[in-house]
């Protein structure tokens, strides 16, 4: 994929059935083949890490086009799963005749429900919230902060302060968020036992199609006259300014819809994985999020996303084989990725025809 | 206009595919059915070899603790091999690594189940990873062994819980606080459940039994700024210091004690989470004369102790210290393979009801497994740091305690739970 639309007129055959045919590949990998290639168990890995996915699709979109470093995905994760594993609990609660969720009757006062709780039983005002309310914190924010022109590694350190300070505030509130603990043993979604199996499949199939569909979106965003925008904006903000665009609504968007896809990412994890907790909000899993977008290549819409599965597969893998080197491993890949990779792997194949040529640039998110 | 256009139709394409597949998928078990599909886990006997779990974290923060309870599992797992096995069946260990991280606890969780078949599983040290990994462990109807101890509060029909739960460690730590006249206590913890929890039970054995609770501080995880606690726990005119402190920061809160002029005799620290391998990190000068609380100390005498000690230190390095959570860990095995030859099965209904009445001489003495609750009776012990970075023990319940996770046995813990 490139940063720029192809024109209009004479667009090889192949070029024209890239975008359309890959999507379709994609989605018969996903929805096809996987379901009946893995096991039960290798499936619901896979769900958690398009779940990743689902948060690199934003983070493509503002990190890679919009030049944002979004170095606190974690907060709109953690709010969207949160807010979904609140109604889950509640849910469960009432399947089992009682008022407050396990963890209150343990470590709470033991009283009523509190107050910012109860809306939460409500699955259409919950659903609702675990995108609006990440969407929502993202405005407010980005609408400060880029008004003043806060960028560049400002911007990423005020990312952190935030990931930090609510993941800092959920563990003190252990009587009505678990604490540490966060929320555990997620029995059911929205009436469905997740210890079936079927149902473990169904969670994979709404996990996938969402992340197709939103891939779907970003795709349209990119080639939108918006998309060139953002890149615009990206690229040289202040030209931008001089033409007469506004370049704090441009990043403001980018970041709100990003803001909106972790939320999402997060409430489908939760059924995905069954926890959601503090420990996937802080700074190292905000920082985690964008590591596996900046390996398979920021600007590029698929590279990302492989990058973010791949990431996280090896993970899993690597970390069993070898638990202490991972994280070495991790953050050379890191390291090498944005110092001499800016592209990502994504970038490989231009890096070397340039190698070969010198001539055409490489289109990265390259920007301070 | 042809890029729009050319996606609108491949995302045609993938609603249709997605609503087709959502329709074929969608027909799971409700909850609170009993038709839902049977996810009990087979777990794999057929061989000459049954592979047991171990779910320790070999990486990240919590694997410097970890790594002592993984290496007190595997030469159980080498006695027992060389003992002849369990039920003639030699033991084949799988480690997985929990990395510190609870969702990943979950993930290797189900590997063990499911992947490798395993008999019984044995680890985790934080409750949060607990937490994470006992739906797992439900779903599958598959064991898993806790050595560590805990906050109470919990029984889990899949998990056995093998160090101490609230009765028989922070209850005669109160008692042996309140027998030598420190009744008035000041309470610092880390930040996180066990703290939390284990403080919410000393306030209300403080107001039932005429102590006073002079002062609560937590500091995060991790957190090494200890000047303003330590200042006000000095002003605070309290008798004693109950630490729930965990890891690292003990090492900065000690320091910050010793240097602020407070020692063991002008006011005593009782910490419920340092242990023989802790007291090295920390620095015995900045320890000794502390008190701490637990069910097992490297000098606790017998003949058990002596052969677990000189098997440890052979197999790991002469000098490496035991402790508590060690020592739960080794004898977690050891009482999985006498239910199991009790049951004469590897079947885990049957290992859940020969559990009750298993006896072991362990190193800590005799542990008796309560089959009601899966834990275990244990005998508590105070002891105090020695010069040499031992503990000593200064006083002992006298007879192993009987296990009262939701502590329905005292009064004055009624309003708690």
């Amino acid at each position: 994929m490139t940063t720029t639309t192809p024109s209009v007129t004479s667009v090889p055959l192949l070029e024209r059935f890239r975008v359309p045919g890959g999507f379709v590949l994609g989605a018969v990998l996903l929805l096809g083949v996987a379901p009946l290639a893995l096991s039960d168990f290798r499936l619901s890995l896979l769900a958690k890490y398009l779940c990743y996915a689902i948060v690199a699709v934003g983070v493509s979109l503002a990190w890679g086009r919009g030049g944002l470093m979004v170095l606190g995905q974690g907060v709109f994760f953690g709010l969207g799963g949160y807010a979904m594993a609140m109604h889950l609990k509640l849910a469960d609660a009432a399947a089992t005749g009682e008022t407050l969720p396990d963890f209150m009757q343990l470590y709470g006062t033991g009283d009523a429900l509190p107050w910012w709780w109860k809306p939460f039983a409500n699955p259409a005002f919950a659903l609702a919230m675990t995108v609006l309310l990440p969407m929502a914190v993202a405005a407010v924010l980005g609408f400060f902060v880029f008004q003043r022109r806060v960028k560049g590694a400002y911007f990423a350190i005020l990312s952190q302060a935030l990931a930090a300070a609510l993941s800092i505030w959920l563990i003190g509130q252990q009587a009505t968020t678990g604490g540490t603990n966060g929320l555990t043993d997620i029995q059911g979604f929205f009436g469905y036992d997740l210890n079936d199996p079927v149902n473990q499949r169904m969670v994979y199939f709404i996990i996938a199609a969402v992340l197709l569909v939103l891939m779907a979106i970003a795709r349209q965003l990119f080639v939108s006259r918006y998309g060139e925008l953002l890149i615009a904006v990206r690229d040289s903000e202040e030209r931008v300014r001089f033409l007469g665009y506004n370049p704090a609504n441009v990043k403001l968007v980018a970041y709100v819809v990003a803001a909106g896809m972790a939320g999402l990412a997060g409430a489908l994890f939760v059924p995905a994985v069954g926890i959601i907790s503090p420990a996937l909000i802080g700074i190292v899993p905000s920082i985690g999020f964008v590591i596996g977008a900046a390996v398979g290549g920021r600007a590029s819409l698929v590279g990302a996303v492989l990058g973010a599965i791949a990431v996280a597969w090896a993970q899993s893998t690597l970390s069993d084989a070898f638990p202490a080197a991972w994280t070495y491993l991790q953050g050379l890949l890191f390291v090498v990725a944005v110092g001499f990779l800016p592209g990502g792997l994504a970038s490989l194949g231009v890096v070397l025809r340039k190698r070969r040529t010198r001539t055409t640039p490489i289109p990265t998110g390259e920007t301070a | 206009m042809s890029g729009l256009s050319i996606s609108r139709r491949g995302l045609l394409a993938g609603m249709s595919a997605v609503g087709a597949s959502a329709a074929l998928s969608a027909c799971g078990a409700k909850t609170g059915s009993d038709t839902s599909s049977d996810s009990a886990a087979k777990a794999d006997t057929s061989g000459s070899t049954v592979k047991v779990g171990l779910l320790n974290s070999l990486s990240g923060t919590m694997a410097i603790s970890e790594v002592t309870v993984h290496n007190s599992l595997l030469l159980a797992i080498k006695e027992i091999n060389a003992a002849g096995g369990v039920l003639g069946k030699k033991l084949k260990p799988i480690s997985q690594d929990g990395a510190s991280d609870w969702p990943t606890f979950a993930e290797k969780a189900e590997a063990l189940i499911t992947d490798d078949k395993v008999v019984a599983t044995f680890g985790c040290w934080t409750s949060a990873s607990r937490k994470a990994v006992k739906p797992v462990f439900e779903r599958y109807k598959s064991l898993l062994f806790y050595p560590v101890q805990y906050e109470g509060l919990e029984e889990s029909p899949y998990i056995f819980y093998i160090g101490a739960t609230t009765n028989q460690q922070i209850v005669p730590a109160l008692d042996y606080l309140k027998k030598q006249g420190l009744t008035k206590l000041y309470l610092v913890g880390s930040d996180y459940v066990f703290p939390r929890t284990a403080n919410k039970i000393i306030k209300a054995y403080a107001k039932a039994k005429g102590m006073t609770v002079v002062g609560e501080d937590y500091a995060p995880l991790g957190s090494t700024e200890f000047g303003t606690i330590v200042n006000k726990v000095k002003d605070s005119g309290a008798d004693a210091v109950f630490n729930t402190l965990n890891g690292d920061s003990n090492v900065a809160f000690f320091k910050e004690y010793k240097s602020s002029g407070l020692t063991a005799k002008s006011m005593p620290v009782l910490s419920v989470s340092i242990a023989e391998e802790e007291v090295k990190s920390i620095g015995t000068q900045y320890l000794e004369g502390q008190l701490t609380a637990w069910n097992y100390y490297e000098t606790t005498p017998g003949a058990a102790n002596t052969k677990f000690v000189k098997a440890y230190q052979a197999a790991y390095g002469k000098g490496k210290p035991t402790s508590d959570p060690m020592e739960a860990a080794y004898i977690s095995v050891y009482l999985w393979k006498e239910m199991v030859e009790k049951a004469g099965s590897f079947d885990v209904a049957k290992v859940k009801t020969a559990s009750d009445g298993i006896t072991f001489e362990a190193p800590e003495g005799k542990v008796t497994v309560d089959g009601a609750s899966q834990h275990v009776y244990k005998t508590a012990r105070i002891g105090k740091v020695a010069a040499d970075g031992l503990i000593e023990e200064v006083w002992n319940s006298g007879g192993p305690i009987k296990p009262d996770p939701y502590l329905k046995g005292y009064s004055w813990a009624s309003g708690l739970s």
